[in-house]
């Protein structure tokens, strides 16, 4: 059975609602706690959004630190997928498992209402659920969302289509990302990181289930390769 | 001998800086003379026992380049003193 580990830093708040979405598309899900060295037998990690030790020195800075982080990273290594949402996003950044880093909006001002996005890269475990170019609405809730990266970088993210997600239009972009950028993903496409959050979009109950493809794709993934059983 | 080190965490220049566009903006608003520029970072101050100033700030550095900048958006700046 697909499992899917949530991590759980101090300070992190959108815990509840990503292990929903993950036991929503059939999967087994628990908490990992920031201080475990293991992730409890999951196949899939997320990290989720909320204000790990909240936000001191920098978004993210210091649950990179966190025993559970190198377990993270092995996971990451061997190849196992590992979604991070906001939050999430820049733990992900901040512990280099992804290129860039998030800055504090353009505007100042933490924006929290629906963003349309594009989805640009369906080759991942989080994503295959939807069509490449397919618009989706999320909702957005951050300070802290304005990717930036040098030069080089963003010209490897684009030739490599490693942007997973990109807010539809300049009108879209609530921060001033560069590029537009809403997500992007590592070079082997398992590492995921994303400023939307797609978990508060997969219950029709709240209005939208927009974000629903991003679990959908984890059980798609999951099934996938998994051995086909002898029929005899 | 003990040492106090501080360290000047600034927003890399060529990138946006709203918080110091802000602040410049309620400068001007206070009638100043108009300001070629304004940036907001951040200051660390460290006290530390060392054997000279030159391992304080090599430790400092270390820091900057672990934990406390993040060179994708920020460049740092120590200096050490005595204390």
């Amino acid at each position: 059975m697909l499992s899917i580990g949530v991590l759980r830093f101090p300070g992190i708040n959108c815990e509840e609602e990503t292990l929903r979405a993950a036991e929503r598309v059939g999967a087994e899900a628990h908490y990992v706690w920031h201080r475990d060295t293991s992730l409890g037998g999951a196949d899939v990690v997320v990290i989720p959004g909320g204000f790990s030790y909240g936000d001191y020195l920098r978004a993210g800075a210091i649950a990179r630190f966190s025993p559970v982080m190198a377990a993270v990273r092995d996971h990451a290594a061997a190849g196992g997928p590992v979604l991070g949402i906001c939050n999430g996003f820049q733990i992900l950044c901040e512990a280099h498992l992804l290129p860039g880093a998030l800055m504090r909006n353009h505007r100042l001002r933490y924006v929290s209402r629906p963003v349309r996005c594009i989805v640009e890269q369906t080759g991942t475990a989080f994503t295959s659920a939807y069509v490449h170019g397919q618009a989706i609405e999320l909702p957005i809730a951050h300070g802290d969302g304005r990717y930036v990266a040098d030069t080089d970088t963003l010209r490897m993210l684009e030739a490599e289509g490693r942007v997973v997600l990109r807010y539809a239009s300049d009108a879209d972009n609530p921060n001033g990302a560069m590029s537009n950028i809403a997500g992007i993903m590592n070079a082997g496409g398992t590492v995921v990181g994303i400023m939307p959050h797609p978990e508060r979009a997969t219950d029709p109950l709240v209005g939208s289930t927009d974000g629903a493809g991003f679990f959908i794709s984890i059980a798609d993934w999951y099934a996938l390769r998994q051995p086909v059983s002898p029929t005899s | 001998m003990t040492f106090r080190v501080l360290v000047r965490v600034m927003p890399r220049q060529g990138l946006l800086d709203p918080q110091g566009q802000a602040v410049e903006h309620a400068l001007s608003t206070l009638g100043y003379p108009p300001l070629q520029s304004v940036r907001v970072g951040r200051a660390i101050e460290i006290g530390m026992e060392a054997a000279d100033a030159a391992e304080a700030e090599a430790r400092a550095r270390d820091m900057c380049e672990r934990v406390l900048a993040n060179p994708v958006m920020e460049d740092f700046h120590v200096s050490v003193e005595v204390s």
